[in-house]
């Protein structure tokens, strides 16, 4: 029974996309033709509104951004979740992801994804790195339609140390023990609340927090 | 200036230890990045090391007298057959110190082996770096050890550096007798021989230990680089006198036991420093006018560098070492002989100990090279290394003093020594009880899948390393009453490590007599290069 865990956020740190990629996957590969442009243009003239919210407010962003799943079926999305996994996602892990995560693993740790995403464009991936455990983003369905809401809390920023925190608290781990893995500044409260942080592919913010807090800083493109 | 013949009633030309007299010369001490001009007390006893032996003729010549003569085993022709599994283990960048000039050693032995094994049929060779939890060489400096013919037809797949962390690539022999686990690279345990090639820059290096530590991995290494281990060790440089060595010795008759080792030793002569820096290797008593110049230059253009520039300028002086001898065969009477003319070359006779000895400690150590000399490697350096620089008795007192002379800055090297940032400033503010280091945290570091990560796919020491630095510096501790480093320009990397500062090392001095009493003997070990003391 491990004492210990690794929490790994996904996007920029294990793979080079975002939730926009998924995103435009789904649009891609919904119903008609019509349907497909329609949503394929309108997702295409969203990137730069998306990437300019990104940059301000993650949860905004986040939240803005969840309510394009609307009306989407639940087994609809899982099906085509394993074809974007296989699209989009696998080709897009870093080449030294599995190194890491399998390092993790042999130290004894329980390996825990901690993504924005949501926990059904995730799982092919959680499946493919052999992660124990996922704390992601959920999806609120009425009968078995989208809403386009997350059900709260939604997995991003402070609260992913939350999160975290609860975990370790409900999984019986010690959080001094566990070790956090994020690219982004805007992780920066996930890699504080654990006790082994580690900047991975870290953008200019964090790694200067990286250097001053002497975290390991490690590349895996 | 004193005149020349003044100079010269003041020592024994032939001698390598010189007694301070109201007359002598100042003398020229590492420091770090930089050099002081010490006066020093009257009577005080400054040993340097012996001048550089006569290098052999022709190394190659050397090489192929020495693998057609070797000690124990068949000549390499009779023991190389068409299509066996051949590996070449190799020494890495950590000997000898600064890299030599071009070609190495290494180089010119590989150039005979190579070429033998071709002409044998031998075409499934591989060349594995030996560099057990040290950081992985740089592609630059694997080119730079063999020269760029061999580089271009081996690298990338068939000369790699030993990953101790590869789940794949670690192969479990037979325990020994008392429990320790022994473990080999996976390549080099499938193969049918192994070429050992080794420069034995300090009698520490070679033997058994090539085999048993340079291929291994944290199981297997943990069982002698621990503290109980080097407290046990009077000296690590004789093995006779060494914990280390034992445990070594017995990993590798295992290791011999069940592969069939082919060992290349060699040894290098004192000449460290070359044209532009010679002077460095002299007595000052022998200084010329244009060397006394040349020092004061090279002090002034130091001080006034960047540090980092100064490290660049230092790093980039090879030493033009001669190869002194090769010897071959099996391990055992290989070392033997290499052991021999290691000490011919460094041992100095001393009479007695002292209370205070004092070391300068340079920019260089074997895990600095290309990098920084961190708290923790000045540690190592002065309580490890330059402390058991001798055959089983120490040049100071049980309980005396040492000074040390280096600006203990506080400046790691990201890059290369990540784990022991974490090291020196979480785990030492707690405790500097190496029992206490190894039960409570090694394992985690060793672990860390971060520090295992940065080992196995950048440049950085293993997670672990920082404890054997530690370690390393545990007899030392053990026996001296206190550590001084003088020129320390903060306070707090001297409080951590456990040590006193002074601003200068006439402080120091004035500080360790307080310490000893006004009648203390004082030694100073004029390195580098390298000397060894022989105190009777």
């Amino acid at each position: 029974m491990p004492s210990k865990a690794a929490f790994f956020d996904v996007d920029g740190t294990l793979v080079k996309t975002n939730v926009v990629h998924v995103y435009a996957y789904y649009a891609m590969n919904r119903g008609s033709v019509l349907g497909i442009a329609g949503r394929t243009l309108s997702t295409a003239l969203s990137i730069p509104l998306f990437g300019a919210m990104d940059t301000l407010d993650r949860k905004t962003f986040n939240e803005f951004f969840y309510r394009y799943y609307a009306g989407l079926s639940e087994d609809r999305l899982i099906t085509i979740a394993e074809d974007m996994f296989e699209d989009v996602l696998q080709p897009a892990l870093f080449e030294q992801s599995q190194d890491l995560i399998d390092q993790a693993r042999r130290s004894g740790c329980k390996v825990v994804l901690v993504t924005g995403a949501l926990d059904f464009t995730m799982r092919p991936l959680a499946r493919h790195l052999g992660a124990d455990d996922m704390i992601a983003n959920k999806m609120q369905f009425v009968g078995g339609k989208a809403t386009g809401k997350v059900i709260p809390p939604i997995i991003e920023g402070a609260n992913k140390a939350n999160a975290i925190r609860a975990y370790c608290t409900k999984e019986g781990l010690t959080l001094d023990k566990c070790h956090g893995y994020s690219d982004s500044a805007s992780d920066y409260a996930m890699l504080a609340v654990v006790g082994r942080p580690t900047a991975v592919n870290p953008d200019l913010r964090l790694r200067s927090i990286a250097r001053a807090y002497n975290w390991p800083i490690l590349d895996l493109k | 200036m004193r005149p020349f013949k003044t100079l010269q009633k003041l020592y024994d030309e032939e001698s390598q230890v010189v007694i301070t007299e109201k007359g002598s010369p100042p003398r020229a001490l590492f420091y770090g990045e930089g050099f002081l001009q010490e006066d020093l007390p009257v009577g005080t006893r400054v040993i340097f090391p012996r001048s550089p032996m006569a290098g052999v003729p022709n190394v190659k010549a050397a090489i192929r007298w020495a693998i057609n003569h070797p000690e124990g085993m068949d000549p390499l022709h009779a023991l190389l057959k068409p299509g066996m599994r051949l590996t070449c283990v190799i020494d890495d960048i950590s000997v000898p110190l600064p890299p030599m000039v071009t070609p190495d050693v290494r180089q010119s032995i590989l150039e005979v082996v190579l070429e033998l094994a071709a002409d044998s049929g031998v075409d499934d060779v591989h060349l594995v770096i030996a560099n057990a939890l040290h950081r992985r060489m740089t592609e630059a400096e694997m080119r730079r050890m063999v020269g760029p013919k061999i580089f271009d037809a081996y690298y990338p797949d068939r000369y790699y550096n030993h990953d101790a962390e590869d789940p794949d690539g670690i192969v479990a022999l037979e325990r020994t007798a008392h429990g320790e686990e022994v473990s080999v690279n996976r390549r080099v345990a499938e193969s049918d021989l192994i070429i050992y090639v080794n420069v034995n820059f300090v009698p520490m290096n070679g033997g058994h230990k090539s085999m048993g530590t340079g291929v291994s991995n944290y199981k297997s290494l943990r069982h002698h680089h621990n503290p109980k281990t080097i407290r046990d060790s009077d000296s690590y440089m004789e093995p006779k006198t060494s914990a280390l060595y034992r445990s070594n010795e017995r990993i590798g008759r295992n290791i011999d036991k069940h592969l069939k080792v082919f060992h290349i030793e060699t040894t290098l002569n004192n000449r460290m420093f070359g044209a532009p820096v010679d002077f460095l290797a002299k007595k000052e008593e022998d200084y010329t006018e244009a060397d006394r110049l040349k020092f004061q230059a090279m002090r002034y253009t130091l001080s006034k560098l960047p540090r980092a520039a100064a490290r660049k300028v230092l790093n980039a002086i090879p030493a033009p070492y001669d190869v002194t001898g090769v010897y071959a065969g099996a391990t055992e009477p290989t070392h033997a002989k290499t052991l021999e003319t290691s000490w011919k070359q460094y041992s100095v006779p001393v009479e007695g100990q002292s209370d205070i000895v004092i070391f300068p400690i340079p920019f260089i150590s074997p895990y600095s090279v290309n990098s920084i000399l961190n708290p923790l490697l000045v540690q190592v350096m002065g309580l490890g290394y330059f402390f058991n620089l001798n055959r089983g008795v120490p040049l100071v007192k049980k309980g005396g003093v040492l000074i040390l002379l280096h600006p203990a800055y506080d400046e790691f090297d990201p890059e290369h020594h990540p784990s022991y940032i974490e090291f020196f400033h979480r785990l030492l503010p707690e405790t500097r009880d190496s029992m206490k280091l190894e039960h409570k945290y090694e394992k985690e570091f060793a672990e860390n899948p971060s520090y295992v990560h940065l080992y196995r796919k950048n440049n950085a020491y293993h997670g672990v390393h920082p404890f054997y630095m530690w370690y390393w510096g545990e007899n030392g501790r053990q026996h001296v009453g206190k550590v001084i480093v003088a020129g320390a320009e903060n306070n707090h990397v001297p409080a951590l490590l456990g040590w006193d500062r002074t601003d200068t090392l006439t402080e120091a001095i004035e500080e360790a007599r307080g310490f000893m009493g006004r009648s203390a003997t004082i030694s100073l070990l004029r390195i580098a290069p390298t000397v060894m003391v022989d105190v009777k």
